[in-house]
């Protein structure tokens, strides 16, 4: 490991770093190239161009085009057929000139090695997560989300592994690592054990969600602590974003983490040389992979960087949840067929030839109204907001991103009113068999929706039937009704995505004020469209075309007349 | 870039020699050469030839029947020095004397590129081809890397490109000689000198440009006397800027697009940078059957319009027995990028048919471009024999242009696999055991069994049983 032990290499890597301390605003393209190309790299550009469907006014961009550039490190006599990939990405608001530093660094360090068996792609970014998107799909030549970008020039192989290096501030006391990516899609619990070695053997402070690892597992603080990181490690995962420019590469089966260096004040600080050495490390193993990483698990959650839980564990829990809608399903059921029994002319033993299916027994007619109604409010929810802003913004004195987000909790809230519509379309015959029908059919709905969500997406699955599935069950249209209104709307989608809000930062120990959470709430539905137009992200389709419907149907039972 | 990457490569060549059939009458005799071309860039390329010829009483009959044409690629072999023992056997000197005795493995293997060939073809010994010769080339390409060994100098000699000199030329040698490329790049003075001084220089037509080669005779024994040995030295007079090297006319790229394991693209992009002339490529593609390509998906798009290639020839796969077969004969417009695409759908292969690391994915093999490039410079046609060896390598036929073929890159595609591992192995072996268990189980189990009485006295116990239903008393 003898990188930045010569005092001419550190002295550059320090010349590098104070070039690179000026703010980021855009990247010196010009620059970047002809350092790659003296340290012998291979380097080309990629010029993009993204109009976004409204203005992003947290990472403020709208009409985006910037240039990213990546320089390609042959290994020596083999044939470019695989490569690893060091990215990093740089945006206006976040400068990572630390971490181009680095990467200049390693790369000239790396050029000097002749063991490499794999090609690797040192890569710099423009506009963070964008920049990589639109080079990752100009690489596979596919175009996912509608960015305009130059082909590439250059190209090294099947890509096995990634590792995104974000180093916010000048100084390093901790890393933290992300694994959560793009619709909750993680990568090889090995490339996790393989970081986790690294930090212990260069002794460095490796955290988890920002929290350090317990130490005692023994005493209650440990596994409350691990508690902790479990569930913002689920908070993260439901939300479906990618939390590091990583998180776009898992869609290309790259296995991929994102590092970043974190100054959290503590006492001892790092140099480069050790995050250097602990990259270095991590590229030399997987240099040596044979395979792409498949041994391990895929499918895990992680209250400590040392412990996790498997999926044949935490599946049976969703389980379980969803076995209560099918056993309420099944109940509706036989009241349904007692019912229909009592109404129509007693007939023999009920034998295996039962009657046609209720809900057909009631009439179909008087369960499309609500289904179709409910699902024209999701399409409603998931078009309108983006393909109505302009009228909005000349009617109203708002600007796009919030009249995107008001629009979206106006329809959202027009959803709640629905009862009071199709009450009159359908046919009033046999009101509790009406409701008994609809409450049937929506429990299935939802016992599917959510088997499919937590079969793909565990922590979403399992956040969203936690909260669901108790409203769902209680809910009809006799009782306490407020008191199951009141429950209903607090289990909606939109409210779980508050509570989520607050929960999170909670546990991050960062507590939010209401007027705060309310603006992050805002903020988080401005991000969640965007992302789904942006990156391919699938929460936001999720919620407004399956799940949001669903939950109107159980609003139309509670209140059905 | 993709020029010829190290790859065991296995032609079987029946063709005969062609245009250049020879007067003289080969001697059994061996020729060597070593050319070091000094590229921009700083790095060194060194490339050794033998060649060796031998009669031979093989008669030739008639032309070349292609019926016995073979080709065959193993992409996923990489040359090692396992490669280089053998190749280095089968030269007159070993590595003992001449060129060879610069052929020492741990440096040529320290380079940034290399490739070997062994060609071995029937040459005619007179204008009808009544008997023929031998003969046996053997070519070594190494690329030495400025920033691996050099520490950032670029200045070069033989020993600190092979940690030998030379002292001596192999005593079975009918010619050997040293060409180093001192051609000056730039226009107004000198970029490079040798030394020691060469005695003659050696100008030709090279891939188009004109080049000029100090040369060095081993054969001379003024040049190896003076000091019992030779090391060539270059100094860079004005060390070179780190700018791009000067992208070649004709070159290639290839890779697999899409994502996800179904569907997936095969895209080859051919570039041909020549600002004026077009000039056609002949394509040859051979795909393994797992990929099944969707052959109405090809197309082939230059500046944005279709081009629609002059000869196709598509020889389906077969599943387990050939591979799909593609040639194109494709117009490359002048200074323009074409792309050639083919769809494919990953097939799924039977359990015993995966590789020991099915993870790693499977290998295409790359495509091969064979081109008349036209060059900038008119060569004349030369006499071969005369001509160093190196010369032959990129074929001029009517001097305007000149013979290049290309091998892009291999690429490596993940086909959908299952899951080798233990609890998989442990699910197949259980379920192969119960399988077995439970049939023969559940036929015993099933079975009803009969005792057969053994039939005695046929005719008379059916005689006895009529007459004993008749008394209405049961039968025997």
């Amino acid at each position: 490991m003898g990188l930045l032990s010569d005092p001419v290499r550190r002295r550059a890597l320090a010349r590098l770093v104070l070039r690179l301390n000026a703010p980021l605003w855009v990247l010196p393209v010009a620059w970047l190239e002809r350092t790659m190309r003296s340290v012998g790299l291979e380097v080309y550009t990629q010029s993009f161009s993204r109009k976004l469907p409204f203005p992003d006014e947290t990472h403020e961009r709208y009409m985006v085009s910037g240039t990213n550039v990546y320089g390609i490190l042959r290994a020596p006599r083999a044939a470019s057929t695989e490569s690893l990939v060091l990215t990093v990405p740089c945006g206006s608001d976040s400068t990572n000139s630390q971490a181009v530093g680095l990467l200049l660094a390693l790369a000239a360090h790396f050029r000097g090695q002749i063991y490499w068996a794999k090609d690797i792609v040192f890569l710099v970014t423009e506009h963070d997560l964008l920049g990589t998107e639109a080079w990752l799909e100009a690489y596979h030549d596919v175009n996912v989300t509608g960015m305009q970008s130059s082909p590439l020039q250059g190209r090294a192989g099947a890509i096995q592994a990634a590792v995104a290096l974000e180093l916010s501030s000048d100084v390093v006391t901790s890393l933290d690592v992300a694994v959560e990516g793009l619709n909750g899609q993680l990568p090889n619990l090995d490339l996790l054990n393989l970081f986790q070695t690294f930090c212990q053997k260069g002794g460095l402070l490796c955290t988890l969600q920002g929290k350090l690892q317990p130490q005692d597992w023994t005493s209650l603080d440990g596994p409350l602590q691990g508690l902790q990181t479990l569930l913002l490690m689920v908070l993260r995962q439901a939300s479906g974003r990618p939390h590091g420019s990583h998180g776009l590469f898992l869609r290309y089966r790259v296995e991929a983490l994102t590092l970043r260096g974190i100054n959290s004040f503590r006492q001892y600080k790092y140099d480069l040389v050790a995050v250097g050495k602990a990259l270095e490390g991590m590229f030399r193993k997987l240099n040596h992979l044979l395979e792409r990483l498949h041994q391990s698990f895929f499918l895990y959650l992680l209250p400590g960087l040392s412990r996790f839980v498997s999926i044949g564990l935490y599946m049976p829990a969703v389980g379980f949840l969803l076995l209560v809608l099918g056993l309420k399903a099944l109940e509706l059921w036989m009241q349904l067929h007692e019912a229909g029994m009592g109404l129509e002319e007693p007939r023999g033993a009920p034998g295996p030839s039962v009657p046609l299916p209720p809900s057909q027994g009631v009439g179909l007619a008087s369960l499309v109204a609500p289904l179709l109604i409910s699902q024209a409010m999701g399409l409603a929810l998931y078009v309108l907001p983006v393909l109505g802003q302009h009228v909005a913004t000349q009617h109203f004195p708002v600007a796009e991103a919030e009249a995107v987000v008001l629009t979206l909790l106006a329809i959202y809230a027009a959803g709640l009113a629905l009862p009071h519509n199709t009450h009159r379309v359908i046919s009033t015959q046999a009101p509790d068999r009406g409701w008994m029908a609809l409450k049937l059919v929506a429990l299935i709905y939802l016992a599917l929706q959510l088997g499919c969500i937590a079969l793909t997406n565990f922590s979403l699955g399992f956040l969203l039937a936690t909260t669901m599935v108790p409203a769902a069950v209680l809910a009809k249209p006799h009782g306490p009704r407020t008191v199951y209104a009141a429950l209903l709307v607090l289990t909606s989608p939109a409210a779980t995505l508050l509570g989520s809000l607050f929960l999170w930062r909670e546990l991050q120990e960062a507590p939010l004020s209401l007027a705060e959470g309310w603006q992050l709430f805002l903020a988080a539905l401005a991000q969640g469209v965007l992302e789904h137009h942006t990156y391919g992200a699938l929460l936001f389709p999720l919620l407004s075309l399956g799940l949001y419907p669903c939950w109107l149907l159980f609003w139309n039972v509670l209140f059905w007349k | 870039m993709a020029a010829a990457m190290p790859l065991a490569l296995l032609v079987l060549l029946l063709l005969g020699p062609g245009g250049w059939c020879l007067a003289e009458p080969p001697r059994d005799s061996l020729r060597e050469e070593l050319v070091i071309t000094p590229l921009p860039s700083g790095d060194v390329a060194a490339t050794f030839q033998f060649r060796t010829r031998w009669d031979s009483e093989l008669q030739r009959k008639g032309d070349t029947d292609h019926y016995f044409l073979r080709y065959a690629v193993l992409p996923r072999e990489v040359v090692c020095t396992e490669n280089l023992t053998p190749w280095k056997k089968l030269l007159p000197c070993s590595s003992k004397a001449g060129l060879s005795v610069l052929l020492k493995a741990d440096r040529l293997f320290h380079t940034s590129y290399h490739s070997q060939a062994v060609h071995i073809r029937p040459v005619c010994r007179n204008a009808r081809c009544t008997s023929i010769s031998w003969e046996l080339r053997q070519t070594l390409s190494v690329v030495f890397d400025a920033f691996i060994t050099g520490q950032g100098k670029k200045d070069w000699s033989l020993f600190r490109m092979f940690s030998r000199t030379l002292t001596e030329p192999c005593p079975l040698a009918s010619e050997s000689r040293v060409y180093v490329d001192i051609t000056t790049y730039n226009q107004d003075n000198e970029t490079l000198e040798v030394h020691p001084p060469p005695t003659t220089t050696y100008q030709d037509v090279i891939l188009g440009a004109r080049k000029t080669y100090a040369i060095y005779d081993l054969l001379d024994t003024a040049m190896i006397n003076n000091s019992r040995n030779l090391n060539i030295q270059l100094k860079w007079k004005r060390p070179p800027e780190n700018e791009a090297p000067p992208v070649p006319f004709l070159h290639a790229q290839r890779y697999v697009s899409g994502y996800g394991l179904q569907k997936g693209e095969l895209s080859t992009l051919l570039y041909n940078t020549h600002p004026y002339r077009a000039f056609p490529v002949l394509l040859l593609d051979t795909v393994p059957w797992y990929l099944r390509l969707y052959v109405h998906t090809l197309t082939i798009t230059s500046k944005g319009k279709e081009n629609k290639p002059s000869y196709i020839h598509y020889q389906p796969a077969q599943d387990r027995l050939q591979p799909h077969l593609l040639e194109m004969l494709i117009q490359l417009p002048a200074n323009s990028v074409t792309k050639v695409s083919i769809q494919f759908e990953r097939a799924l292969l039977k359990w015993t048919e995966y590789t020991p690391d099915p993870n790693h994915g499977f290998y295409v093999s790359p495509s091969v471009l064979s081109a008349l490039v036209p060059s900038m410079v008119a060569a004349k046609p030369v006499d071969w024999e005369e001509s160093p060896l190196f010369n032959s390598l990129f074929p001029v036929s009517d001097g305007s242009n000149y013979f290049v073929r290309l091998y892009t890159e291999p690429l490596l595609v993940n086909l959908p696999t299952p899951d080798f591992s233990m609890p998989y192995n442990v699910i197949c072996l259980t379920c192969t055991v119960v399988a077995v268990c439970y049939g023969s189980f559940y036929n015993l189990l099933t079975r009803t069994f009969h005792i057969e009485e053994p039939r005695t006295g046929g005719l008379a116990k059916r005689l006895a049983n009529l007459i004993r239903r008749a008394r209405g008393v049961p039968p025997l």
